[in-house]
């Protein structure tokens, strides 16, 4: 089978291959790449445990193929801390007992950092709809929903240090 | 007792009732957890399957010729390759036999037909789509109850002359002649037929296996998604002929299992034998549609419940016959000597003097039925069928249903208790949860708000169940496993710097075991959470045992795990006597050290002690400190709760909303509250499921119509509400730490109490059952009827 030759930045890193034009972006970063951080769960785009950022954007990447990300950023969850740090997603799931198999919670993390890019203080009702694309089998939500409230005052926290900006309500 | 004693550890050490950050977390919140098919091995080949598209057929002939052309594939295996080394069957665990590919028919739709190994996942991929298959067609049985008509066409030939029909078994329990009697001249007679439905786990892994056949060692390494993966060990080693210590099934981390990982697929199978043939690594991973279509289901009971009761509510009968759904073969996982579960724990919390259930298995054309769905053993069904017939009655006769039950439930003071069924309740205080979770949601307010909602027109509805569940299988007298006696093991070896190790005989899948098996130590010994490692799953260093599920390991493993500890200290203390020069019975023991009594001051740590028992042990005494336990345990644990919902129900969609849900539990002392909690949510939104939106149907042909997340709906964030918990405590009595089982409480406890809420909510309009999943579609179709939609 013919391939192509691709050039993706992935957790900031240039990684280059060639690869067969139906191979799906998930395997090329599991398989190809050997970040097996990044979950596949279902076969329909359903579950999100596939979920990373593409340029920024939430995607699963189980739905795009390695060869429409040529040229593209990605950010796994291997890319949200570097050792011994914690992405303050990552520490508040540690602390709220958002996980329990740990299966979906490098996605649920992932798509709730892109929610946060979008929103820095979001309500209950908005974090639950912001993850509604990613399925826990474990948990039943109640601490993702606590995790990502901490992580979201922390973050908001940490940026008006920087800022010198009051810390909005939440 | 309602309320748990305070820690007798602080939190830095982590004993019991700590809630100790879990010890796992760190590898999965970074993306390092090691799940199956994060398991990579040099040479691995892959193996895709084959699956028919007909639910049952006639195979007349496999063409694998297009498939071996194809560059990268390697093998195309069938049911004639197997038969040769007769391993085209194998048995089941409930002492049935299942196909690991068909020779001659296929009995459901997704069944696995051929197996194809390639050198690369999209290859296997290619070969399954270019084996062709030529099926005839055969007639389908979907409903059980057409399966045991006379003239239907029997399922199962391969049974003995005396079985030619599609019944499994018939099983019994209780007092039949009793209870009829009493039925006969109950002031009240209720009937009701109940169909609990098929589910799926669904867990977010899938199943899978690298299967590592090792000519020249003569070893077989299997890792495995497995929740048990000593009974596999051993079933392996007798269908394959392999010498069990050369076998080693290695679990690694397992993305959730509630059950679905109990099995035998015929894909691990079918991996093993590409591997023994090959000669490499073959690894099997199943995606979403093949383990929503083929692998074991969950429930398909279909009840016919009967409750006599006088005219003031006064209960005194229950009887339920029940229509069991399990496929084209017998695959559950219940003990051997409980074909239908613990099914006849279907009295509850209800002191009845009478009761008696029966069970028929049946075959249909569709994939194994009755395995497990965060409970394995059939407590769901008999909590579902008891909890919605006591509600029934209360409506019936127009008294409060959390009166009648408080009226009804068996007394503190009662226990131990013997149920008219068999089974001696250990412990409970049943009133006291039901009272709790009254006073958490304000009960009496909200009567008040649905009688004023009522009268404006508006939906709205309180349920209430309060359950009591049976776990910790089992006593050795009466569970056993093929033979294989339910106890569950723990060896705990201290090293001579203090730091620890255990091995237990059961398989954490999310529930957190590396952090509460480590704080039930810390609790009898005194050594730090922090210096204690976990580890489960590797057959050939752990202690032999049953495995996870059925809310099992709690309360056997972890007594063998507390009892291995109490060994320890027994040896700790002869130590510590010669390292102080007194006499053992002069020492007292208090977390992390033995001191002489009145001398506090002279004391040794444990750690001292440890270091002790490899540098400077006594003569006469064995060197080293550990010990290992075989815990049989002394009778079931019985954990109970009371949950109370709220609905609104939309008039115009049929949609119903959760407003409230307040859990109260009792699962004796608690290790590691966070987890409790944590186990309890999850165990709610796997009781919300099947309550409002899962089910697996079939059409007529036996097409799996919810085979996809597309069709199969788990609850996201947005449809499960804030679960609010609450606990009560009464320790189990026989239990060395006084725990029960908690994992499948709450699915088990919850979806009565969903449906109670929503036959609460339409009683007036003359609704008195619903059968879940209570869909809009369903909601709306009767207020239609009804004509209130």
């Amino acid at each position: 089978m013919t391939t192509h030759h691709i050039t993706v930045t992935v957790n900031g890193e240039v990684r280059e291959a060639d690869v067969e034009p139906r191979l799906l972006l998930v395997h090329f970063l599991r398989d190809t790449l050997g970040l097996t951080g990044t979950h596949v769960g279902c076969d329909t785009s359903n579950c999100g445990a596939c979920t990373v950022h593409i340029d920024g954007e939430s995607a699963k990447s189980c739905t795009r193929l390695a060869v429409q990300v040529d040229g593209c950023q990605i950010k796994t969850i291997e890319g949200m801390a570097d050792e011994p740090h914690l992405h303050p997603l990552q520490q508040a799931f540690w602390d709220q007992h958002g996980l329990q198999c740990g299966f979906c919670t490098p996605g649920m993390i992932m798509q709730a950092a892109w929610l946060l890019g979008q929103n820095a203080d979001p309500s209950e009702t908005e974090i639950r709809e912001g993850i509604s694309g990613n399925l826990c089998r474990c948990t039943g939500y109640v601490n993702i929903v606590k995790s990502i409230q901490q992580a979201a005052a922390e973050m908001r926290a940490a940026a008006a240090t920087q800022t010198g900006a009051p810390v909005a309500a939440g | 007792m309602t309320t748990q004693a305070e820690p007798r550890t602080t939190f830095e050490m982590g004993g019991m009732g700590h809630s100790v950050k879990r010890k796992e977390d760190p590898r999965f919140i970074r993306g390092q957890g090691e799940y199956i098919d994060d398991v990579n091995l040099p040479g691995q080949l892959w193996l895709d399957i084959v699956r028919s598209p007909y639910a049952h057929a006639t195979i007349k002939g496999i063409d694998a010729s297009e498939a071996l052309k194809i560059p990268g594939v390697l093998a195309v295996i069938t049911g004639a390759d197997l038969e040769k080394a007769g391993l085209h069957w194998m048995p089941t665990l409930a002492g049935d036999k299942q196909m690991v590919l068909p020779t001659t028919t296929v009995m459901y739709q997704a069944q696995e037909v051929a197996a194809v190994v390639a050198t690369t996942k999209y290859i296997a991929a290619d070969g399954v789509a270019a084996v062709l298959v030529d099926y005839e067609p055969l007639p389908v049985i979907v409903d059980p109850f057409k399966a045991l008509e006379p003239d239907a066409f029997v399922l199962r030939p391969d049974r003995g002359p005396d079985k030619q029909n599609n019944h499994i078994w018939h099983w019994e329990s209780g007092d039949r002649a009793a209870t009829d009697a009493d039925l006969a001249s109950a002031d009240v007679h209720i009937e009701q037929d109940i169909y609990i439905p098929r589910i799926h786990v669904a867990s977010i892994e899938t199943c899978g296996c690298v299967a590592d056949w090792n000519a020249v060692r003569g070893q077989l390494t299997l890792h495995m998604t497995s929740q048990a993966p000593h009974a596999i060990r051993t079933v392996l080693a007798l269908v394959s002929g392999l010498p069990e210590q050369n076998i080693r099934v290695k679990t690694h981390d397992i993305g959730g299992g509630f059950g679905g990982k109990v099995p035998v697929y015929p894909g691990y199978v079918l991996a093993v034998v590409a591997s023994l043939t090959v000669g490499k690594p073959v690894k099997w991973i199943e995606d979403r549609s093949e383990n929503l279509q083929a692998d074991s289901f969950a429930r398909d009971y279909h009840i016919h419940a009967e409750l006599g009761a006088t005219k003031d509510g006064k209960i005194t009968s229950l009887k339920a016959k029940t229509i069991a759904d399990h496929g084209y073969t017998d695959a559950a996982a219940d003990p051997s000597k409980y074909p239908a579960g613990l099914f006849n724990v279907i009295t509850g919390s209800y002191d009845f003097p009478n009761a008696f259930v029966e069970v028929d298995g049946v075959y249909t054309n569709k994939p194994p039925g009755g395995v497990a769905y965060r409970c394995s053993f059939r407590v769901t069904e008999a909590v579902h069928a008891v909890e919605r017939m006591v509600d029934i009655l209360a409506h019936q006769i127009g008294k409060d249903p959390a009166q009648l039950r408080m009226e009804n439930f068996i007394q503190p003071e009662q226990f131990p208790y013997k149920t008219p069924t068999g089974w001696s309740y250990d412990s409970g205080n049943y009133p006291a949860a039901l009272q709790k979770a009254m006073d958490m949601i304000n009960y009496a307010g909200l009567r008040k708000e649905q009688a004023e909602k009522r009268a404006r027109g508006e939906l709205m509805g309180i349920g209430i169940s309060s359950f009591t569940e049976i776990v910790g299988a089992g006593p050795s007298h009466d569970f056993d496993i093929l033979g294989i006696k339910m106890f569950d093991s723990c060896e705990i070896r201290v090293h001579p710097t203090g730091k620890v190790i255990a091995r237990l005989g059961v398989q954490s899948q999310g529930q957190g075991h590396e952090t509460t098996f480590a704080q039930i130590i810390s609790e009898e010994l005194g050594f730090p959470v922090a210096d204690i490692k976990i580890e489960e799953g590797d057959t050939d260093t752990a202690p032999y045992g049953l495995g996870t599920y059925a809310s099992r390991s709690t309360p056997v493993a972890g007594a063998a795990t507390a009892v291995a500890a109490r060994k320890i200290r027994d040896k700790a203390r002869k130590l510590a006597a010669h390292l102080l020069e007194a006499n053992e019975e002069d020492l007292e023991w208090e977390p992390g050290k033995f001191s002489v009594k009145g001398s506090p001051d002279r004391f040794k740590t444990i750690q001292e002690i440890a270091f002790a028992a490899y540098t400077n042990h006594p003569e006469g005494m064995e060197a080293g400190l550990e010990a290992v336990d075989y815990y049989d345990p002394p009778n079931l644990t019985f954990p109970f709760g009371s949950y109370i919902c709220v609905v609104d129900i939309d008039k115009g969609t049929g949609q119903v909303h959760i407003r409230r849900f307040v859990a109260v539990d009792d699962c004796g002392n608690i290790i590691n509250p966070m987890i409790v909690d944590g186990q309890i949510h999850g165990g709610l939104t796997m009781g919300l499921a099947p309550s409002l939106y899962e089910q697996i149907t079939y059409d007529e042909l036996g097409n799996n119509q919810a085979g996809t997340f597309l069709d199969y709906l788990l609850p996201t964030a947005v449809e499960t509400p804030s679960w609010e918990t609450g606990k009560t405590t009464t320790p189990s009595p026989h239990h060395p730490i006084g725990a029960k089982g908690v994992g499948e409480s709450a699915t088990v406890g919850a979806p009565p109490a969903i449906v109670n809420a929503v036959v609460d909510a339409l009683w007036h309009l003359g609704v008195r059952n619903i059968d879940i999943p209570m869909t809009p579609q369903k909601i709306w179709a009767i207020l239609h009827a009804k004509g209130v939609a």
